[in-house]
């Protein structure tokens, strides 16, 4: 967001210490507690992911509602990466466009992080790094940074991460972060490995004290302990999900590396041999695998699941592209598989390391013939755990493969959460025959609709009823699996088909839907916007629009949108992409509210802010 | 993660981890009944449909010799599992043994799906049939990977050098220079999908041609009772498209040209050995299962144990067009993919008193993660 930038005072870059004199002048200011923005402009590779996580994390154990999230590029190591902190006293995470703490260490980008900085508030750089204009708004600190690494690191080499710690002391100074929760941070960061934590301490410390001595604090921000995030955890949604995955019964997940969906696998090999050895025969009940590409992975997902396993594979828009045709089989074959797709921005290579909600119709409809599939859209960190361990038992019971639309900002960001809820239900393994039941019956038709709700009941390789066997295949069948090409056997496969889908229609988890009584405008979200949305809810009605909400769990939609959609005037769809796609797939599920749908899609690659929220639909109503 | 050990050793040396069950087989019996093998069941528990293929389809013998080889051997049907890709190659795992289950995948795809389902239950016997263009031009990652991770299946190409199902386009592995009616000329050398496996470091690699039935069933017990993947490529006439007695792959070309390279017998676990070989003129290979390869020893012979060998012996076979069969290589050290993952028992029979952690381990992360 680029602010008209009046008159700013020209100074010279090269003056010793002249920005006492401006701060002094802006001095005269409450304090601003727990209420604002802090962004961190480095170069990725830099080792500043681990400062920022450290002051997110502090933050958080101060008590202070905090969300943190990194705007990074496409790139290893040197390109400018930025890490964004929200603390917000009334508890709203999502990302704010304005930033009342600039901190800079990257000189490349020292001209728009300096434009970027909002008025009134502090500019923090690094002393090497040469200001050609200075701003009357704003409050400057410069640190030592280089000159503080150097005392601290003799290897040139380690100094670049020695003085992303710099930072870390000096804004705990500057805004009274306590010290003891650095440390508890850097503890929780390093596993509690000693020496780590020790040796950054003393960096943190030492401009923490180089700060209280050489700074006069001459802005308004404060940080002060609150009591908001007792009993809440931080955590990202990608191991959110591969916790929840593990909890589901994850026996085979295949995988290939993509941003942003590799943490997903990483956080499966992380916990899998922690929880899941057989303690019989002291072997893993379990087995990841990672792939040649996508097309193997979802491969070996279908053969897993087709032989009994609870099977996944966690990928991004192109790897969803190259699975299409394994999820048709799958939809056709009827076989039990967990997709996860951690949205990037798409169409082609896109945006490798933006967010954006660009997957919900092609997850829906992938493949080609009539395929259509069961979606979990998780709305936050908790959901990705719980979605994680449903998905499996939704799979299982309609033998289909089901999705899970996450995304970069839900799936690599840290987000508070209260703690995951341990699954109560038992785990639903769906229509499995056993060989005495196949012995007793002298066969099965693994196709037949026996129970009228278009799931057919299904053997399991490893059964050793001579009885039990059937060939899976993805050309025509019959009932009973046979090769068919009859016209009445196709028609019957595919209504059938039809009525399985009306029963994930019922089995899904239902919208969460906030109804505000006598409300005319409606709001429809999904995903990693509720933050945003439940924030520009706030700020509408404080102009007196009071809107109601539905946030989508899962396609297909159910009658619950039917109901929401009947009972609003008009209807914003928010989501993050361009051809508003939840937004046509709700006018297709209701056409005769299609006129009062309208879309509220943005897509710029950040996470949504209430703010574009509020703005988009204050301007949509003036037209109304 | 802990290698479990049952404590023995295979005779090669090799440990043995208890990752694969294999079905005890039964010394055979001095005489057995009338047709019945020794988990008696009879030739015709081992049939499948009948096959859609064209009449004298090199498919369709080999088809018979599986049921032959698993019939033999003495093989529970249940405890296969066939996998298959596109193509009229394909289409044949419907045509054999109906009591095991099969899955049809995609074109190319037969070596991924294999290996989730094999992961998923490492205790069955994956039998994979394949083709020369589902092989060797769309599935040619799929396979090079399968290999390299040493999945424990038989993997058949049956190979005709032409598309049947699409009527008669080259495939991959048809031989340069080769006409065909609506095709033309083919400018292209042939990928040698043999040479492929062993550089893909695949631990049994042999060739046959499907109309030498004691051969393939031999070769194909062999590829049984193998630690990993076993390839078998066997040359299998296309009567309809590609059975021009000048091609490389016809009935007429293979009758005249099939060089064997080896002669050996395969016997089985327990069984005594039984061969028509002087003493001192074999050498054995013994297999996964205790079943060994018994390899007559000829003068100038290729030994199958030589990996450079048989690279060179079939770059030499590739460069003059030379049609050769039998045993190219075999290596029984690389462990098995479930071995390497320490596989037990098979993933797919956990239920949720194993799948799901506890309580207590949830609220330990739970409170990690403040």
């Amino acid at each position: 967001m680029l602010r008209d930038l009046t008159a700013p005072t020209n100074i010279a870059p090269t003056a010793p210490h002249p920005a006492q004199d401006t701060n002094v002048a802006l001095s005269q200011r409450e304090p601003i507690v727990n209420d604002f923005a802090i962004t961190a402009a480095t170069k990725n590779g830099s080792g500043s992911q681990t400062s920022n996580a450290i002051l997110l994390r502090a933050l958080f154990k101060m008590g202070i509602p905090v969300s943190g999230k990194n705007l990074f590029p496409s790139n290893i190591q040197g390109r400018p990466t930025w890490y964004t902190i929200r603390l917000s006293k009334d508890g709203y995470l999502a990302r704010r466009e304005t930033t009342e703490i600039m901190i800079v260490l990257n000189p490349d980008t020292i001209l728009e992080d300096h434009q970027n900085t909002a008025p009134g508030g502090v500019f923090m750089y690094a002393d090497d790094i040469k200001l050609p204009v200075r701003r009357s708004d704003l409050h400057y600190y410069a640190i030592p940074v280089k000159e503080m690494a150097r005392q601290h690191e003799s290897d040139p080499k380690l100094r670049i991460y020695v003085a992303n710690m710099v930072y870390v002391g000096a804004i705990a100074q500057l805004l009274g972060i306590d010290l003891d929760e650095i440390e508890a941070a850097l503890m929780f960061h390093f596993k509690g490995k000693a020496k780590p934590v020790e040796s950054n301490m003393k960096v943190v410390r030492a401009a923490a004290a180089w700060a209280a001595e050489n700074l006069i604090k001459t802005d308004p921000y404060r940080v002060e302990r609150m009591d908001k995030t007792k009993g809440q955890i931080m955590i990202d949604g990608n191991t959110a999900a591969a916790l929840g995955a593990i909890y589901g019964g994850v026996g085979f997940a295949a995988w290939y590396p993509i941003t942003p969906a590799t943490s997903l696998a990483d956080a499966l090999n992380e916990y899998l041999p922690k929880l899941r050895i057989d303690p019989e025969t002291k072997a893993p009940t379990y087995a990841v695998v990672q792939a040649e590409d996508e097309l193997a992975a979802l491969g070996m997902v279908m053969g897993a699941g087709w032989a009994g396993a609870r099977a996944m594979t966690s990928t991004s828009g192109p790897g969803i592209s190259l699975m299409a045709e394994f999820t048709g089989l799958g939809y056709f074959a009827e076989i039990p598989a967990v997709i996860w797709d951690v949205q990037r921005m798409g169409p082609a290579t896109g945006l490798p390391t933006r967010v954006s909600q660009g997957d919900i119709i092609a997850a829906y409809w992938l493949g080609h013939g009539d395929t259509k599939h069961p979606v979990l859209l998780p709305g936050s960190v908790y959901e990705c755990f719980e979605f994680g361990w449903r998905a499996f038992d939704l799979a299982e019971r309609l033998q289909t493969p089901v999705f899970v639309l996450s995304d970069l900002d839900l799936g690599m960001n840290q987000w508070m959460s209260k703690p995951f809820d341990y699954p109560e239900e038992p785990m639903d393994r769906g229509k499995v025959l056993t060989e005495a039941q196949v012995n007793a019956a002298r066969g099965f038709a693994r196709y037949k609709d026996v129970d009228g709700d278009g799931i057919g009941w299904r053997t399991l390789p490893g059964n050793e009823s001579p009885f039990a066997a059937y060939f899976t295949r993805g050309s025509g069948h019959n009932e009973r699996a046979m090769l068919s090409e009859r016209a009445d056997d196709w028609e019957n496969n595919m209504d059938r088909l039809a009525r399985k889908f009306e029963t994930a229609r019922k089995l899904m988890p239902p919208p969460v839907i906030d109804m505000v009584t006598g409300a005319e405008i409606g709001i429809i979200g999904f995903g990693s916007t509720d933050p945003a949305i439940q924030e520009a809810r706030a700020l509408l009605e404080a102009k007196g629009i009071r809107a109601s909400y539905l946030r989508l769990r899962a396609l297909p939609m159910n009658e619950d949108m039917t109901m929401f959609l009947a009972s609003h005037k008009r209807i914003y769809v928010v989501e993050l992409n361009s051809d508003a796609q939840l937004c046509q797939l709700i006018r297709l599920h209701s056409p005769k509210d299609a006129e009062k749908v309208h879309p509220a899609n943005h897509n710029d690659g950040l996470p949504l802010t209430a703010h574009w929220i509020t703005e988009e639909i204050l301007y949509q109503e003036t037209r109304h | 993660m802990t290698t479990v050990k049952n404590g023995s050793t295979a005779g090669n040396g090799a440990p043995t981890t208890a990752a694969h069950v294999t079905p005890p087989r039964m010394p055979a019996p001095a005489a057995s009944a009338a047709g019945v093998n020794i988990i008696g069941l009879v030739k015709a528990d081992y049939k499948g449909l009948e096959s859609t293929l064209c009449n004298g389809c090199g498919h369709d013998s080999i088809s018979s010799q599986i049921i032959t080889a698993c019939y033999e051997l003495g093989v529970k049907p249940e405890h296969i599992v066939k996998f298959s890709g596109i193509g009229c190659s394909s289409k044949s795992p419907a045509y054999f043994m109906s009591r095991s289950f099969g899955f049809n995948a995609l074109h190319g795809r037969m070596p991924s799906v294999a290996q989730g389902a094999l992961m998923a239950n490492h205790t069955l016997q994956g039998l994979g049939v394949s083709g020369d263009g589902d092989t060797g031009s769309i599935g040619l990652g799929q396979f090079m990977h399968l290999i390299r991770r040493n999945l424990r299946m038989v993997y058949i190409i049956e190979n005709n050098g032409v598309y049947g199902l699409t009527k008669g386009q080259f495939s991959a592995t048809a031989d340069v220079g080769q006409e065909l009616k609506h095709a033309g000329r083919n400018e292209f050398p042939p990928i040698d999908l043999c040479r492929a496996a062993i550089v893909a470091d695949c631990g049994f690699v042999a060739r046959s041609f499907a109309g030498d039935p004691k051969q393939v069933v031999t070769l194909l017990k062999a590829a049984l009772s193998h630690r990993g993947t076993a390839v078998l490529d066997i040359i299998s006439p296309c009567v309809t498209f590609n059975n021009r007695d000048d091609s490389t792959k016809s009935y007429t070309w293979g009758k005249a040209h099939d060089e064997r390279i080896n002669d050996f017998g395969f016997v089985m676990s327990q069984e005594e050995i039984r061969v028509d070989y002087a003493e001192g003129e074999t050498k054995e290979v013994e297999l996964f299962d205790g079943s060994k390869i018994v390899l007559k020893k000829l003068d100038g012979s290729h030994d199958p144990t030589d990996k450079q060998a048989a690279l060179r012996l079939l770059t030499e076979a590739h460069d003059k067009q030379l049609f050769i069969t039998g045993l190219l290589y075999i290596n029984t050290e690389r462990p098995s993919l479930a071995e390497t993952y320490h596989l037990v028992k098979p993933i797919a029979s956990y239920q949720q008193d194993k799948l799901r952690p506890s309580r207590e381990s949830l609220q330990k992360i739970m409170s990690a993660m403040y």
